[in-house]
């Protein structure tokens, strides 16, 4: 027996799915160990299949924002922000400056609470509840900001195209201020736990490593690309909303492990708290809408800097009054691919941590296949092939 | 054990301090548990009979031997470890209420006896032919060997500062004599070890890599289901409520007056804290931390315990 059949025979497989045990999401994930260590990984995607890009045509650019909102309960309002912007693009309009500051002040309490939701997810995933009970605990004041702006807790139904459904009224801005204060203060506490304790430092350092080349190669989006010491970030290069006229730092780390994954997650957090402060004092006043009459025939691009990386979308649009065609691309699509690289090499313990690192949102991701009988109706061939027949037709149709 | 017969034994050994006993006390500190837990993480916790309702919907479903497995071995595990909490509730009780009354070299057979519940927790996992359960059940042996070297050099410290007793009777009484051995550098250390053994053996974070939910899917016990898990969880029960009694026992001058109490509730709270406080360890790094860094005190107390310190 030579000595590649007998480590292929003492290889067995971890399964992680394909209903997560933890992140209570359709994934699997097939981990092949020899003992503890993990030499491979198969990622399963596409057991859910809910069909939002083929909804989207069939709805007018008013209800299409409230589709895009339910794709996720966590970015309920990055998808909304990203397909205001490809209407406004395809549309050529700017909304008011108002709508625009008031847009960035969602966007980045969006971020706050979804990083303390990851801060707890991953304290769970190392065993340490403690750290998961209390960092959603301080999630529950972002929480509450929320439902004083919006009336809800999450799915804020905000973004219109043109500009914000609902205003910040003045009474407002201290409570908000308040809210910002006790969550930095709370925040900071949570990074000195995490990063001074000892235990905690042994699990998170070195272990899932992304270098900078892997992460370019894959694509990877977001705090997943950021701790690897990829400067990307759509908000600084891509300026949209009132980025450009607030001051803010984006948060680069180079080690691309966990543990700066954390470091990069929970300071991006302080710089939220820093951008809504700043926006707040600079709320220009003015309307919070602008008309939009007409929507030409074109096409637009909305790209914006979710929790957990760049959203994109891309509407097409006819001259009527729905999309031709509106294209969803979520962080996580790339981010989860990059697992491949990160997980080989470590445990099984290291696995799991690693794999929750990238802070997936498969209900992002998942929104194309197809299942009958227990077997997958299209392949991901079959769709590649569905995809390309697709766009040869349009392009038959409307010429490029 | 001199004048056990008959229907005196049985009860000893099922009603006051076997098995009932300790099982309902065992059920109780479970209850502690989860409220400590429940109370550092900011939430309300269950009421104190939770434990207990657990229990009974355990028994009242069914069990379930999965296909493949050896099932004598995969039933009869958790009544071994279990039998050996019985039978340590006694010794340890009877050491503590009556010195004179123990055996020599019961030390020997309660050390014996705590390594039990690990071997029936890696039989019945190895037994059961789930591969997360063989994860869990090499992450458990590992362990293992990993805590029990540190926790044998400190239950020397006693026998040391005792004279060489491996009398658990002849310890308890040299410490109401001369003082519990916890007051001095090498006790310190000594109990300290327990202490972590303590966590290691229990299962309880940072050492529960074996059941690691989040990891294997609580490994070690994926396929007990209805008996057979309320067993494993009557002996983690009752586990609870024997490793702090020993380490009194050992260290802290036995249940020589009602002060026991407190102390022993203060163990309790600790061994809470500590499980509430830290992230898991890595099943490497677990091992490294019991063989170089305790392994390396567990001798440095062992020698400050013959130097009389």
């Amino acid at each position: 027996m030579s000595e590649e059949q007998k480590s292929t025979k003492s290889r067995r497989i971890v399964p992680i799915g394909p209903y997560h045990p933890l992140q209570e999401e359709p994934e699997f994930f097939k981990l092949i160990v020899e003992g503890e260590k993990v030499v491979d990984l198969e990622i399963n995607l596409g057991y859910n299949h809910r069909g939002h890009e083929f909804i989207s045509p069939e709805l007018t650019y008013d209800q299409v924002p409230f589709l895009v909102e339910r794709i996720c309960g966590i970015c309920s309002n990055s998808h909304p922000f990203a397909t205001v912007l490809a209407i406004e693009d395809c549309a050529g309009i700017k909304p008011p400056a108002r709508a625009d500051y008031i847009r960035t002040v969602i966007q980045e309490l969006e971020r706050i609470h979804s990083h303390l939701l990851w801060l707890g997810l991953a304290g769970h995933f190392v065993g340490y509840n403690t750290v998961w009970m209390w960092a959603w605990k301080y999630r529950e004041y972002v929480l509450q900001v929320f439902e004083m702006i919006t009336g809800n807790r999450n799915h804020y139904a905000m973004n219109k195209p043109g500009g914000v459904r609902r205003d910040i009224t003045r009474e407002q801005i201290p409570e908000i201020e308040k809210a910002m204060d006790v969550v930095e203060k709370k925040v900071w506490m949570l990074t000195n736990a995490v990063l001074d304790d000892p235990v905690m430092r042994a699990r998170l350092e070195g272990v899932g490593i992304l270098t900078k080349e892997q992460a370019i190669a894959y694509a990877t989006t977001g705090p997943t690309s950021r701790a690897s010491g990829v400067p990307w970030d759509v908000r600084r290069d891509e300026p949209h909303a009132a980025y450009d006229l607030v001051p803010w730092d984006v948060i680069v780390f180079p080690e691309g492990d966990v543990l700066a994954k954390t470091k990069v997650r929970l300071l991006e957090m302080i710089e939220s708290v820093r951008i809504i402060r700043e926006c707040l004092k600079a709320l220009p006043d003015g309307p919070i809408q602008a008309r939009i009459d007409e929507i030409p025939p074109g096409e637009g691009i909305g790209r914006t800097e979710a929790p957990r990386g760049e959203v994109f979308h891309y509407i097409r649009s006819d001259g009527s009054n729905r999309p031709l065609r509106h294209k969803i691309r979520a962080p996580s699509f790339m981010n989860i691919a990059s697992n491949v690289v990160a997980v080989r090499g470590g445990s099984i313990a290291d696995a799991a941590l690693t794999l929750a690192a990238v802070d997936p949102c498969y209900c992002c991701t998942e929104r194309m296949a197809a299942f009958e009988d227990g077997k997958q109706k299209f392949t991901w061939q079959e769709l590649l092939r569905l995809s390309w027949q697709k766009t040869e037709r349009l392009k038959e149709k409307y010429g490029k | 054990m001199i004048g056990w017969s008959g229907w005196g034994l049985a009860f000893k050994f099922i009603v006051f301090p076997g098995f009932l006993f300790s099982v309902v006390v065992g059920l109780v500190l479970t209850w502690v548990d989860r409220f400590v837990s429940a109370r550092v993480q900011w939430r309300k916790g269950p009421p104190f009979y939770q434990p207990f309702a657990d229990l009974l919907k355990l028994l009242l479903k069914q069990t379930i031997v999965p296909k493949g497995a050896s099932k004598t071995i995969f039933l009869c595990a958790p009544i071994l470890g279990m039998a050996s909490m019985c039978i340590t509730s006694v010794l340890l009780f009877y050491v503590n209420f009556n010195p004179q009354g123990s055996f020599v070299g019961d030390l020997i057979v309660l050390v014996y006896l705590f390594a039990l519940p690990p071997l029936a927790i890696i039989i019945g996992a190895s037994a059961s032919r789930n591969p997360l359960s063989a994860v869990g059940a090499s992450r458990e042996m590992t362990l293992y060997f990993g805590y029990e070297l540190p926790f044998l050099l400190a239950i020397l410290v006693p026998v040391i500062k005792s004279g060489g007793a491996i009398r658990l009777g002849d310890l308890v009484t040299a410490q109401q004599a001369g003082g519990p051995f916890l007051y001095s550098v090498s006790g310190v250390i000594g109990a300290l070890i327990v202490l972590a053994s303590i966590q290691a053996k229990l299962g309880y974070v940072p050492f529960d890599m074996a059941e690691a939910e989040q990891e294997i899917m609580s490994g070690v016990f994926i396929e007990y289901s209805g008996v057979g898990l309320a067993m494993f969880k009557l002996m983690k029960a009752m586990m609870l409520f024997l490793l702090p009694l020993f380490l009194i026992t050992m260290f802290w001058g036995g249940f020589a007056d009602w002060w026991a109490i407190p102390k022993f509730l203060l163990i309790v709270v600790l061994i809470i804290l500590i499980k509430n406080t830290n992230p898991r360890f890595r099943i490497d790094q677990a091992l490294k931390f019991f063989w170089f860094l305790l392994g390396g005190f567990g001798i440095l107390a062992v020698i400050l315990a013959f130097s009389n310190l």
